[in-house]
């Protein structure tokens, strides 16, 4: 074991939190442009934007809600502020007190009682300056590492990805478990062809059950759409880096999680229990994945691509790790591991795991990612109901 | 154990079960290219221009086999392809998530 502790926030249910966000949640795409403007006022607050919240239904109502819940509850926001319109479906009080049960400080109100969008810019941007300043106040104490949450993620995948950087981040995933924390790994649609290897890996038939049905509900989702899933995923940009069919990408992506057992499967933005390494049901779409990640609680997501990719996410830090020596060169703002040395055979899969784990212990510690110093806090919602 | 790629190869060969190796370095028609399996350096002339990162074949496929790599099917040929190919989307396809091919039962076949 290392130290066993590092300087983070101590929340009051316990958790602890890497950053110390202010967030505030549109719970309706109609009150984006009010969040976005409270957050342009009072820096250092994050706004998340995003189409739903209403003529939703059924699962697909209760996703949008679990996803900005769990986003409101993720250990590295501090406090909270909730704007809805007033006639939407997702509902801001129950949002609230699902939030509240954190023990963190949440306001709430609606823009048609408040009186229109000045008047709300107004009242919110008011209390965002408040909470603010109360957050400002909250210092760092020891935290034990143990705690720490890390999602592993891919996208922009090349043949590189399979072969350098997603077994050095499995390398740095075993790491973290080893010391207590846990990793979750999603990406339901890139285990296809590559299931009965995890399948292997999970501690009873039950958990081993659950995975096989999650990848079959995927799959013959796919059936219905009568399509061809190569040219989506692949995508034309994995094919052009070499990878022919999802069965390869598959078998590539799941080195990403290192070779622990799997504890069990989770629902897309279900809670990350503690310890050990959880599957949670997810797309392989990059931004809907971490922010289902974020949304169950993981402090840190670390993004392996071989194509490059900008993404960032709202309230969590991405670390970006390419194993493509050109890839880093050409998208050097946006990359934060190279572990290309790798595939030269100057390097061993050893060092870049360790490369990536040092990376995650700074990052935790408060080192800013590329994507957090560039401003990218993207965020999106998996639908899976009809918009009425 | 430390896991170290062995310099001195043009293409990364995964498993000894596989039929493919992957570019290490841009290939072109025609030249004699290295990889590495258990028994040693091998040598493998390319019949097609290979990119970075993408696939030739050490291994002959007959059409509709199976196709290997990292020891496990990737796919499978569509057509015959011989030692030294280009191996992508020209001539192999997937198995899975196959909504073109009606139920998965007639995908599998």
């Amino acid at each position: 074991m290392m130290n066993g502790t590092f300087m983070g926030y101590q929340r009051a249910n316990g958790d602890i939190g890497i950053r110390n966000h202010l967030l505030i949640i549109p719970t309706v795409i109609c009150s984006n442009q009010v969040c976005n403007r409270i957050m342009q006022m009072v820096p250092g607050g994050v706004a998340i934007p995003h189409q739903h919240g209403c003529s939703q239904i059924g699962a697909d109502k209760d996703r949008t809600f679990d996803v900005l819940a769990g986003t409101g509850k993720n250990p590295n926001v501090g406090a909270v502020i909730i704007i809805s319109l007033g006639c939407e479906v997702v509902d801001p009080a129950a949002l609230a007190e699902e939030i509240r049960k954190t023990g963190k400080p949440v306001e709430f109100f609606d823009i048609q009682s408040v009186g229109g969008s000045v008047k709300a810019i107004s009242h919110g941007a008011e209390l965002a300056k408040r909470m603010m300043a109360d957050l400002e106040k909250q210092e760092k104490v020891p935290v034990p590492w143990n705690k720490l949450k890390v999602g592993v993620k891919c996208g922009g995948s090349d043949a590189t990805s399979g072969l350098s950087s997603n077994p050095a981040l499995g390398a740095a995933a075993d790491s973290l478990i080893a010391e207590g924390g846990s990793i979750v790994i999603g990406e339901t649609t890139e285990i296809i062809g590559a299931e009965h290897l995890l399948a292997e890996r999970c501690v009873t038939p039950e958990v081993s059950n659950q995975l096989y049905h999650i990848v079959n509900r995927f799959e013959d989702e796919v059936q219905r759409m009568g399509a061809d899933m190569r040219g989506g995923n692949p995508s034309p940009g994995n094919i052009a880096g070499g990878l022919s069919t999802i069965e390869e990408k598959s078998l590539g992506c799941i080195s990403k999680c290192g070779k622990a057992p799997i504890q069990g499967v989770i629902e897309y933005a279900e809670n990350i229990p503690d310890h050990g390494l959880y599957f949670m049901d997810s797309p392989g779409n990059d931004i809907e994945c971490v922010s289902g990640m974020a949304a169950g609680g993981a402090h840190i997501v670390c993004f392996t691509t071989g194509r490059g990719t900008p993404t960032g996410a709202a309230v969590i830090p991405v670390i970006k790790i390419t194993g493509n020596k050109m890839t880093f060169r050409n998208m050097e703002d946006n990359m934060d591991v190279d572990v290309s040395d790798m595939l030269d055979g100057t390097g061993s899969l050893e060092q870049a795991g360790d490369r990536i784990w040092q990376e995650i212990k700074e990052v935790a510690e408060g080192k800013w990612t590329k994507a957090e110093v560039l401003g990218h806090q993207e965020f999106s919602i998996n639908r899976i109901g009809p918009s009425l | 154990m430390e896991h170290r790629i062995e310099s001195g190869a043009d293409a990364l060969y995964m498993d000894e079960r596989d039929h493919v190796a992957t570019a290490l370095r841009d290939m072109k028609a025609g030249e004699t290219v290295q990889y590495r399996n258990a028994e040693g350096l091998r040598a493998v002339t390319v019949v097609d221009d290979i990119p970075f990162g993408h696939k030739v074949a050490v291994v002959a496929v007959e059409e509709g086999a199976d196709v290997r790599k990292y020891g496990e099917v990737i796919g499978r040929a569509v057509v015959s392809i011989t030692v030294g190919q280009h191996v992508h989307v020209h001539n192999i396809e997937g198995i899975r998530g196959r909504g073109d091919l009606g139920s998965k039962e007639a995908a599998a076949q």
